[in-house]
């Protein structure tokens, strides 16, 4: 069976949900074969076996951390040459996507971005991808090239399937370009405890409804109820009430929880962008003409102020 | 010496407008009224802003696009670009982003540059990856996803936020940038801005111009095939209640039944 190559997305050996997903999406057309690069490489082989994947083809060095994408650019390139894949499948992440375009440019291949599912065809993987604010759903294909396709996040179940998953070095030279963009210095964002915006099972949002950074407790306070991740309109990242790694819309996360919780939030088409594919949407405004209530599957007009803390005191109450 | 600037900008249908597919699965650019990717505002302001702290520097905006896409530039230079270049060619018609970055990388090769910057993804086609195919084919420095920039003695310097770290990156030039939305509130065109901006001159080149032969670009030159587009079903109209005071129970009763509690 044709081989498939799926980058890894990891933090010092921990991978991250999304790689797991496509080791299931992998699985549909080929034998996954991971390549993990990086401080902590070798440590992700373990799990990656046990989802799947046949071989894991790792390598460090101090590039990868000290200049911007092309080092893994180049690696992700020495693992293609190395395997000649039938597809190579990436995590689509803000760098994630960029390492995708930059090696299918250089491999003369197309590139299909955001899938959010794939399936085998006759002609090479077959992904749908959502369009215009999720207003519609494309099926598309490769047709140059080896198929250099990024995903997003729950886009498939995570599935246990034991392979080998034998560790192999992989050789990389680094190409004059690699060193371009330097890494001067990098500040990690401190854990809020809770879990990945775009990984969360529920996600629990705030608008301009909520008023003031000192009253997304009250939001925050909900989604720990629930055990969600919390995120922001633009309004509520514009006015500094907080942070925009948590914003989701066309600009900021793209998120497809199976609970999607807007407060204070009208509904623009931007915003809808990033949750529109929510398997469960409910919403929380006082304006009963709000465009949000278009997507509800539940919707309350009322004022957030009162509605949200009675939900988190029932929620706390059923949960005992 | 001069400091020369190019900024990519893309003609996009308005967001709010009814977009959809054409017969042939490309985006409809004729049923709903086009402008500037606000997206690309940004790119252009920081560029102005680059402009302004440099002793001499010169602003071109670059557009690859219909006849229409002249009032994407227009707006540009309107906002204080000095000049426009537009690549226009009827075999364009359908070109995948690889076919756009290859036309705007011998655009930019020929027009002369030391920075070139972009928005962070067009509000159509939203994939956010021309910036880094663009800095593939020109062979230049990629800093990219940038909410600061600054241009000082021939180095770029900015800051990434990125998921997991903010990073603040450098490069010489010449290089490629591109700026998110937190880069900074995009001004708007003053009046004499816009008189200014008729007299500003603006370039057409074909594909002949470029050296680039038809069958590079367009539909046919695609490295990618779209087989279906289907409007995503309305989803399905949901329970709406008015709180009277219940409310926050009357929603948790309802996640309770589906299970989230
Ligand atoms: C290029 C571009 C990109 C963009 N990207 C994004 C993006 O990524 N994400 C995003 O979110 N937006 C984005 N936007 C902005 C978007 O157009 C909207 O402006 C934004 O989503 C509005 O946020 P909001 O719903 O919180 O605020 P508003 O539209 O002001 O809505 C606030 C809502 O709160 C309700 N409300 C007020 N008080 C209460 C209360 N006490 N109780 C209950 N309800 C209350 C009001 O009725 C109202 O419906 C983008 C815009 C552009 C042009
Ligand atoms: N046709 C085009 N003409 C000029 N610039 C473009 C074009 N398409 C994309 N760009 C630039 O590339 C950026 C990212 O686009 P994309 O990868 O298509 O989301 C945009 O913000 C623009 O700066």
């Amino acid at each position: 069976m044709a081989e498939v190559l799926v980058y890894v997305d990891h933090v010092d050996g921990a991978v991250r949900k999304p790689t797991l997903e496509l080791l299931t999406l992998a699985r549909r057309v080929g034998e996954p074969v991971a390549v993990a690069l990086g401080a902590g490489a070798e440590a992700t082989a373990a799990v990656l076996a046990e989802h799947g994947a046949v071989k894991v083809l790792t390598a460090d060095a101090p590039e990868f951390a000290e200049y911007l994408v092309v080092p893994k650019v180049d690696a992700l390139q020495a693992a293609y040459e190395a395997v000649s894949p039938a597809a190579v499948l990436v995590p689509s992440s803000a760098e994630g996507k960029e390492i995708a375009a930059r090696l299918a440019v250089r491999i003369g291949s197309g590139i299909i971005t955001d899938a959010v599912d794939l399936e085998a065809g006759d002609e090479g993987p077959v992904a749908t991808q959502s369009a215009f604010a999720a207003s519609f759903t494309t099926k598309s294909r490769v047709s140059k090239g080896t198929p250099v396709i990024t995903v997003k996040p729950n886009s498939a179940p995570v599935e246990a399937a034991p392979a080998a998953g034998a560790v192999e070095a992989l050789a990389v030279t680094f190409g004059a370009l690699a060193t371009g963009t330097k890494v001067v210095s990098r500040t990690p964002r401190e854990s809020t405890g809770r879990p990945e915006l775009t990984e969360a099972a529920i996600v629990v949002s705030g608008g301009r409804g909520v008023n003031g950074a000192e009253n997304f407790g009250i939001i925050e306070a909900l989604a720990d109820s629930l055990g969600a991740a919390v995120g922001a309109s633009r309004a509520a990242v514009d006015a500094g009430w907080y942070p925009h790694t948590n914003q989701v819309g066309q600009t900021g996360k793209s998120v497809s929880p199976q609970l999607y919780i807007a407060s204070g939030i009208s509904g623009a088409i931007q915003h809808r962008a990033g949750m529109q594919t929510s398997k469960t949407i409910v919403a929380i405004n006082k304006d009963a003409e709000a465009p949000i209530f278009d997507l509800v599957d539940y919707g309350v007009v009322g004022d957030l102020f009162a509605v949200v803390p009675q939900l988190t005191e029932e929620i706390q109450a059923r949960k005992g | 010496m001069s400091l020369r600037i190019v900024v990519c900008v893309k003609y996009v249908p308005d967001a709010t407008g009814d977009r959809h597919f054409a017969d042939d699965l490309t985006v409809d650019r004729d049923d709903v009224d086009g402008l500037l990717s606000e997206l690309d505002e940004y790119a252009v302001e920081q560029a102005l802003q680059i402009a302004e702290d440099a002793d001499d520097a010169e602003i071109t905006v670059l557009t690859v696009g219909p006849e229409d896409a002249k009032d994407a530039l227009r707006k540009a230079l309107s906002m204080g670009a000095d000049k426009a270049i537009h690549v226009e060619d009827d075999d364009l018609h359908g070109t995948d982003v690889m076919g756009t970055s290859l036309v705007l990388a011998k655009a930019i090769e020929k027009a002369g540059y030391d920075l070139v910057i972009t928005g962070m993804a067009s509000t159509d086609g939203t994939m956010g990856v021309l910036p880094a195919i663009l800095a593939e084919r020109l062979g230049v420095p990629q800093v990219t996803l940038l909410s600061e920039v600054k241009v000082e003695d021939g180095t770029v310097t900015g800051r990434r936020d990125g998921d997991s770290a903010s990073e603040q990156l450098e490069a010489s030039l010449p290089a490629l940038v591109s700026v998110t939305d937190q880069s900074g509130e995009a001004r708007y065109p003053s009046f004499k801005g816009i008189m200014a901006a008729k007299k500003k001159p603006v370039e057409s080149w074909d594909l002949e111009e470029l050296e680039i032969e038809a069958d590079e670009v367009g539909l046919e030159g695609s490295w990618t095939a779209v087989d279906s587009a289907a409007q995503r079903p309305a989803r399905t109209a949901g329970t709406i209640v008015k709180d009277e005071g219940e409310g926050g129970k009357q929603l948790a009763e309802f996640l309770a039944g589906q299970k989230f509690i």
